[in-house]
């Protein structure tokens, strides 16, 4: 059988590359998030947010425009046999799955980069926010991912999967939401970051991770059998 | 061949294969014996279960009932030690679009555990074999659905597979391509194959043995 580690590498490597050509994921998710910080700036009529209504818009923004790359993690394997393709390999099923999800943590940092600097122009007095909220994001993405990835795989095979991927994901992020809300309002508060409760939520981040990629892990394989 | 595995062991073992879709049987129990080195031609009509168990051999889907062995792995319990001895050519060519044909085979040989200048040597001489080593840079997208098959059978035959299971494995191939596709795919010491076919014309010369099947997946007798 093929390491684990060697068939990681060679799917995430396809996944990114694959990305990097076609640009069907990221480009998209930015556009909708700086369109969605446009639309919020103008609506709420505001120059500048704080605390957990920044939270709010940040992460309202930040999940949605995940969806988009979560609803297209497994397009190239349904549309390109890729599934059959993987399977007929000599390799642990599970590492497509850790494949899959670090590829969405790679789109969601590299979204990140862009948009969260966008959001501190829109809406923040001071950028002294962004180098702890680096932990949060990085966090949530994780969560994301394991969720996202384990949710898409059971979505592509469906009819409705554009349709069922959303509603069966968002009921099971709520609990990640409002812990990466709430550990980005204090440091979000208007006058400077503070870290009241910060590390409750960072551990509640941690614990939501841990559960949803060792659940991914454990019943991947299960998906992928016909 | 696995070690302590007998050249008399027979390569295909089916007994009383069945696989339902819903209350709608497509293989109505199956009893067959293939010997190592055999080709087995599996000949019927659109809807006869042909690709269902090509498809059960390639451990892509698990039989509903009877029992399965292929190369000594029984199925689906001991799939994961078949799969890497199998070569499997459906009527996808299972190549990601956005990657170029030598990228495709790179990515299957990773996933095989080839690495290195083996690898890339191995890659070189099958596209060489297939007459597609000019294109073999181009986005798999960009190439004909011919060339798309020739890509395929490099991708099926790339890590020297014990067991063939080709299903049409013709289509869209022009003379030239039929004949390079018989020469990759063709008989060879120790490689056993399953063929499916809708023209037995092409290959009934080639055949050891002859599986027909009618609507429902019932076998034909002799």
């Amino acid at each position: 059988m093929t390491p684990t580690s060697v068939a990681f590498r060679a799917i995430l490597a396809k996944d990114l590359r694959g990305e990097l050509r076609s640009l069907q994921s990221l480009p998209a998710m930015a556009l909708f998030a700086v369109t969605t910080f446009v639309v919020f700036r103008f609506g709420l009529d505001r120059t500048s947010l704080s605390g957990s209504l920044a939270s709010g818009v940040l992460w309202a923004t930040l999940l949605f425009a995940a969806l988009l790359g979560v609803n297209r993690l497994f397009v190239a394997e349904r549309e390109e046999g890729g599934f059959d393709a993987i399977c007929l390999a000599p390799i642990d099923r599970s590492a497509l799955f850790a494949a899959k999800a670090a590829a969405l943590v790679v789109y969601l940092l590299a979204l990140e980069l862009v948009v969260v600097p966008v959001f501190a122009l829109f809406f923040l007095e001071s950028a002294a926010a962004l180098p702890p909220l680096v932990a949060v994001l990085f966090l949530a993405d994780l969560g994301l991912a394991a969720t996202g990835t384990l949710i898409s795989s059971m979505a592509v095979h469906s009819r409705a999967r554009d349709l069922l991927g959303p509603l069966v994901l968002l009921p099971l992020v709520v609990p990640l939401m409002i812990a990466a809300t709430g550990a980005s309002e204090p440091l979000l508060a208007g006058g400077g970051p503070g870290y009241h409760r910060f590390a409750t939520w960072l551990g509640v981040l941690c614990l939501y991770d841990l559960v949803f990629l060792l659940v991914g892990y454990a019943v991947f394989d299960f998906l992928l059998e016909d | 061949m696995e070690p302590g595995q007998s050249r008399d062991k027979p390569a295909l073992e089916l007994v009383g294969l069945r696989r339902d879709y819903g209350e709608r049987p497509a293989l109505a129990g199956i009893d067959l014996e293939l010997a190592e080195g055999e080709t087995l031609l599996v000949l019927g009509p659109n809807g006869a279960g042909k690709t269902t168990l090509l498809r059960i051999l390639a451990t892509l889907l698990r039989p509903s009932g009877g029992t399965v062995r292929a190369l000594g792995c029984s199925l689906p319990g001991e799939a994961w030690k078949l799969r890497g001895r199998i070569g499997f050519l459906g009527h996808e060519p299972l190549l990601y679009r956005d990657l170029s044909g030598r990228e495709n085979l790179r990515f299957q040989a990773r996933l095989h555990g080839m690495r290195g200048g083996a690898a890339e040597a191995r890659i070189a001489a099958i596209l060489a074999a297939a007459g597609i080593e000019r294109r073999a840079d181009e986005r798999a997208d960009e190439l004909s659905a011919g060339m798309r098959q020739r890509l395929a059978i490099c991708r099926c035959l790339l890590h020297e597979p014990e067991l063939l299971l080709l299903d049409e494995p013709d289509s869209n191939l022009d003379a030239e391509g039929r004949e390079l596709a018989s020469a990759m795919l063709g008989p060879a010491e120790g490689r056993t194959r399953v063929i499916v076919s809708h023209d037995p014309e092409r290959y009934e010369a080639e055949a050891d043995r002859l599986l027909r099947l009618e609507a429902g997946g019932r076998p034909v007798a002799a």
